[in-house]
């Protein structure tokens, strides 16, 4: 009787401890994005190098990376040099959107820090952005061959999250 | 036939250009149309700044929503097919106000799942000690019980019900 007395409390503790842990550790910026495993949404936007425009039809049939970015981005710095990596690496195709930028800026920042990217586009005013559910630039989609959305990452990629999630996952597509 | 009421009318109808020009005439109902966004962009969250509505945000991603509100109310859409859009690109979380599914019933039923357990747990208490009160009484002798009830009646003190 006296141990249940007191393990009743303890108990409800230990739960509510449990909560506070998982519920306190997880990051209140990154919402879980409700287009994974939906087709990615349609774009057809003038590409920053040449005047053709680039369209999702296009990219069926491949693995295809979409990583959002802005020459104002500062975050966008931080990324780069693993884009530029991967670029050289060539695994996986990386397409860019250019998010609420002007073409200018964009191209002299490419011009600048290297081009990663198999091509760019430009979403002057964001509603592309926003059909994506973009809210944090950088955001990087991956996109598998039947155009579905398999994966997003919100914020700057990092060599973790390269390695153990979309690395992976991008190989797994392309079997 | 008299010029009077020609000229009258003339200049009225002057006065009402203007009028119209300065008030932008052309959008006829704005401002019940405005209080409908308005209510609805404050029951959305702006993703950026995540506890402003979208009516209050200043940042640009909330303009760029506010716009495509706007936008998709003049298309004539209406408030539940505006928050569908929303949702299906950033989620529930655009809600302020989550809707009832599988994912958040424990939010929902928590709270008073928790107060009716308190208010359970409050009342066998309550019973418990009720019960081990009344179970004391009687096994009183009755002489100790007729002592007690004189000390407690002797007078002094605040007179107590018997």
């Amino acid at each position: 009787m006296k141990t249940v007395r007191w393990s009743i409390p303890l108990a409800l503790f230990v739960v509510l401890i449990a909560f506070l842990w998982i519920g306190l550790g997880r990051d209140p910026r990154e919402v879980p994005s409700p287009l994974i495993g939906k087709p990615a949404p349609f774009f057809a936007l003038p590409q920053i190098h040449g005047d053709k425009p680039l369209s999702t039809a296009e990219l069926r049939g491949k693995v295809w990376l979409l990583n959002v970015w802005a020459s104002w981005c500062v975050s966008c710095r931080v990324e780069h040099p693993l884009l530029l990596q991967l670029a050289k690496a060539g695994i996986v195709p990386v397409y860019g959107l250019d998010y609420k930028d002007k073409p200018d800026d964009a191209r002299a920042w490419l011009a600048q820090n290297g081009d990663p990217y198999t091509a760019s586009i430009v979403d002057r005013d964001g509603r592309v952005g926003i059909d994506y559910g973009v809210y944090g630039v950088p955001e990087t989609f991956v996109i598998d061959r039947s155009g579905i959305v398999r994966y997003k990452q919100i914020g700057p990629l990092s060599v973790e999250s390269l390695q153990e999630k979309i690395l992976p996952l991008v190989r797994e597509l392309q079997k | 036939m008299r010029p009077y009421p020609r000229f009258a009318g003339g200049i009225a109808l002057a006065a009402f250009a203007l009028v119209a020009a300065a008030t932008k005439m052309d959008a006829p109902a704005d401002a019940a149309f405005d209080i409908r966004l308005k209510t609805l962009e404050s029951e959305l969250r702006c993703l950026v700044c995540q506890n402003q509505t979208l009516a209050d945000s200043n940042a640009s991603l909330a303009e760029d929503l506010r716009r495509e509100v706007r936008e998709l109310a003049l298309a004539g859409k209406n408030d539940s097919e505006i928050r569908a859009y929303l949702v299906a690109r950033y989620g529930d979380f655009v809600l302020y106000d989550p809707p009832l599914k599988r994912t958040t019933w424990l939010l929902w039923i928590g709270p008073f799942a928790l107060l009716a357990g308190g208010g359970a747990l409050w009342w066998t208490i309550l019973r418990r000690r009720e019960r081990a009160a009344g179970f004391m009484a009687p096994t009183a002798d009755p002489a100790a019980e007729a002592r007690g009830r004189a000390l407690l009646d002797d007078g002094e003190g605040p007179p107590r019900a018997s």
